[in-house]
């Protein structure tokens, strides 16, 4: 073993019997306790744990690289932007009035807000969504465990499958959230260090913030040198599709099932505010390194002058980094103009380019922020630090959509449609069962991805932005939104969406990719559409059908309001009559 | 809270919201997309950066979580200008 793979191991094994440890202290066994932590956590921690479980492998392994490597640089903002930008909406629209209502899960709000029609599309849309979303973590635990214990890609992932089967199944959410408050911890230090360690190496600066800077000039330099757009504009890239993927990621972020669930786990209204404002302070740490760390990461590899650079090095005298990840297929060279020196042209790339092509390199993004600390020349143990704080975002994520995928079934399916007299305990045996399932389809994906990481998780979020944001914040906002209106928005907006992915990205093997057919727009960044069709058809629906209940809309006048009011109370209690809420002829 | 209270109440928070996200939009999608090559040659050098640049990648994510903090300290004081101190505690199964 080198000393990478010691100090990896050593840092693995080390976190991972924190969390099993912390959540094997607090493991719980009614369904209120496996669903929503009792209710009882402070904000801070409540915000450490949200910012865990958001935070995944698309954040800690993907961003950084997407940013610096998928495209000149720029265009990876909407990135950066949008996946923090939606906790705006999130904390402003959502999760006050969410946690006033009271509910366990999304369907819960939507099929009592709306009718069970609407419910049932939910409960599918939040299954759909949330194993798009775990593939993405599988697929990134996958390449952390290949890398640093030397197994190859599928054998990474079963390990990473057995693993948060095992302490998704083990914890529910009480363990789960001061499991993540622990992972938060981790994965944020893990971050950081080399961040603050390379920002002084290269640029004398201390603040990765601040070094960051120089170094965007001197890329813009090198990339022109190279044939490439400057990598502080857009350039060639399409500020539509900038717009648009920005757009899908905000909404998706403020309607993902699992980052919703989490605010019920606040005590009250002002703790769900105050949990969206710390969530979002510890996101933005990672956040606004993440795009150093990009920066710093390709100008190490592309200066001609780096001393672990690839830029003119001869083929046969690759660094020992290029090398390891070169062993599990991450990174690869053809030496299209056969004068033995890597050559990173824009001009020097073959005919047919793959994904990730640089002149005549190829790079997975999802390598860059694990390969950092080695091509900066940083210590093995801050190496083995940074895959511990890969797995550790990966791990919170899954386990955090797992319990939605969980809740939905045992909850949303099982308890409501199949069994409504099933004990507390068939119902968590019902989850823990779905978890199985999902793990299992995850793993097939986290496998045989269909793309990087992090454009695995935009979809996730295009899925998320077109189904869940527009209703849950019409259902506030605009009392008049009925049950049809919500129903009928819901399934054009997230049909539309689902189907544009399904028909364009290429789900496993070698089928052949379609393009893409609505006005060239790239799967990532079709939710923003979905989100507008489900906007616009809900509204005009909602128009033209019976309007909510009076009592309906009294209960929603009650949900803007903080504090205990006697209609929200009573509907909590179950002591609100379904036809009386709801109309003649519900269900 | 009376009814009029509560339009009240309501009518401040949707305000204050609202302008929240005009920010919000404007340094997002304003600053940090649309205008963000114009802003890149106005002011090259910021703090290091082009300014377009710096807000897409730095100044969107910082200002984020300034609207935050805004929105929850108003509502705070929101809330104890309309009397309500008391906050519900429960979370229920349907």
């Amino acid at each position: 073993m080198s000393d990478i793979q010691v100090w990896t191991l050593v840092f693995v094994v080390l976190t991972f019997s924190l969390y099993i440890y912390i959540a094997y202290r607090s493991r719980v066994k009614d369904t209120k306790g496996f669903y929503v932590a009792g209710g009882g956590v402070p904000a801070p921690a409540n915000g450490a744990a949200i910012a865990a479980d958001w935070m995944s492998a698309a954040s800690f392994i993907s961003l950084a690289g997407i940013v610096a490597f998928a495209t000149n640089g720029y265009f990876g903002s909407a990135y950066l932007m949008g996946w923090t930008g939606g906790y705006v909406l999130l904390a402003l629209l959502l999760a006050p009035y969410l946690r006033k209502f009271g509910k366990y899960t999304v369907p819960d709000f939507v099929g009592d807000r709306y009718n069970e029609t609407a419910r049932l599309i939910a409960v599918v849309a939040v299954i759909l969504i949330s194993i798009t979303y775990v593939a993405g973590q599988m697929a990134g635990v996958g390449i952390v465990f290949s890398r640093f214990l030397g197994v190859n890609l599928e054998w990474g992932v079963l390990i990473g499958m057995v693993i948060v089967f095992f302490y998704a199944v083990l914890g529910g959410m009480k363990g789960i959230t001061w499991t993540q408050v622990a992972q938060y911890t981790v994965l944020i230090i893990a971050y950081l260090i080399p961040a603050f360690a390379i920002s002084s190496t290269l640029t004398g600066k201390v603040v990765p913030q601040i070094g960051f800077g120089e170094v965007v000039s001197k890329l813009d330099q090198i990339q022109a040198d190279l044939g490439f757009d400057a990598y502080s504009g857009i350039g060639s890239q399409s500020l539509r599709d900038m717009f648009l993927l920005t757009v899908a990621l905000m909404a998706g972020t403020a309607g993902l099932p699992h980052v919703i669930v989490r605010f019920y786990t606040a005590k009250n209204v002002r703790a769900a505010r105050y949990s969206a404002l710390w969530a979002l302070f510890f996101i933005s740490l990672l956040y606004v390194s993440a795009p150093a760390i990009g920066a710093f990461s390709k100008f190490n590899i592309i200066n001609p002058d780096s001393a672990e650079g690839l830029n003119g090095v001869a083929v046969d005298a690759t660094p020992d980094w290029y090398n390891n990840w070169a062993d599990v297929g991450l990174i690869s060279v053809t030496d299209v103009n056969e004068n033995g020196v890597i050559d990173l042209a824009a001009s020097a790339a073959p005919a047919e380019p793959a994904a990730g092509q640089f002149g005549e390199l190829v790079i997975n993004n999802d390598i860059v922020v694990l390969a950092t600390p080695e091509i900066a020349g940083l210590p093995a143990p801050v190496v083995g630090l940074v895959a511990a704080g890969g797995l550790a975002a990966a791990l919170s994520t899954a386990s955090g959509l797992l319990l939605a995928i969980s809740s939905a079934v045992a909850n949303d399916v099982y308890y409501k449609k199949i069994n409504p007299r099933a004990t507390e305990q068939r119902q968590v045996l019902a989850g823990r069962i779905a978890i199985a399932g999902a793990i299992l389809v995850a793993g097939y994906f986290g496998i045989n991805p269909p793309a990087f990481v992090a454009q695995v998780v935009a979809i996730a979020f295009g899925l998320a932005a077109s189904a869940l944001f527009p209703i849950i914040v019409l259902g506030i906002f605009w009392k008049k939104t009925t049950a049809i209106g919500a129903a009928s928005g819901l399934l054009a907006g997230f049909g539309f969406t689902f189907i544009y992915v399904i028909t364009t990205v290429r789900l496993a093997g070698d089928a052949p990719l379609t393009d893409p057919w609505f006005f060239d727009i790239p799967a990532t960044a079709i939710g923003a559409v979905g989100l507008f069709i489900n906007f616009v058809v809900t509204i005009v629906v909602s128009l033209f059908t019976p309007k909510p209940t009076p009592l309906m809309q009294e209960l929603i006048e009650e949900v803007r309001y903080p504090g205990k009011t006697r209609l929200v109370e009573a509907h909590l209690a179950g002591k609100v009559d379904d036809e009386k809420l709801h109309g003649e002829g519900h269900h | 809270m009376d009814d009029a209270a509560r339009k009240a109440y309501w009518r401040s928070n949707v305000r204050m919201v609202i302008g929240l996200l005009v920010i919000w939009a404007i340094v997002s999608y304003g600053a940090g997309i649309l205008f963000a090559d114009a802003l890149n040659e106005a002011v090259p050098d910021f703090l290091g950066f082009p300014l377009g640049f710096w807000f897409a990648q730095q100044g969107s994510i910082i200002t984020f979580v300034v609207l935050i903090a805004i929105y929850v300290f108003y509502m705070d004081r929101l809330d104890k200008k309309y009397g309500i101190t008391e906050y519900e505690e429960e979370v229920r199964h349907s």
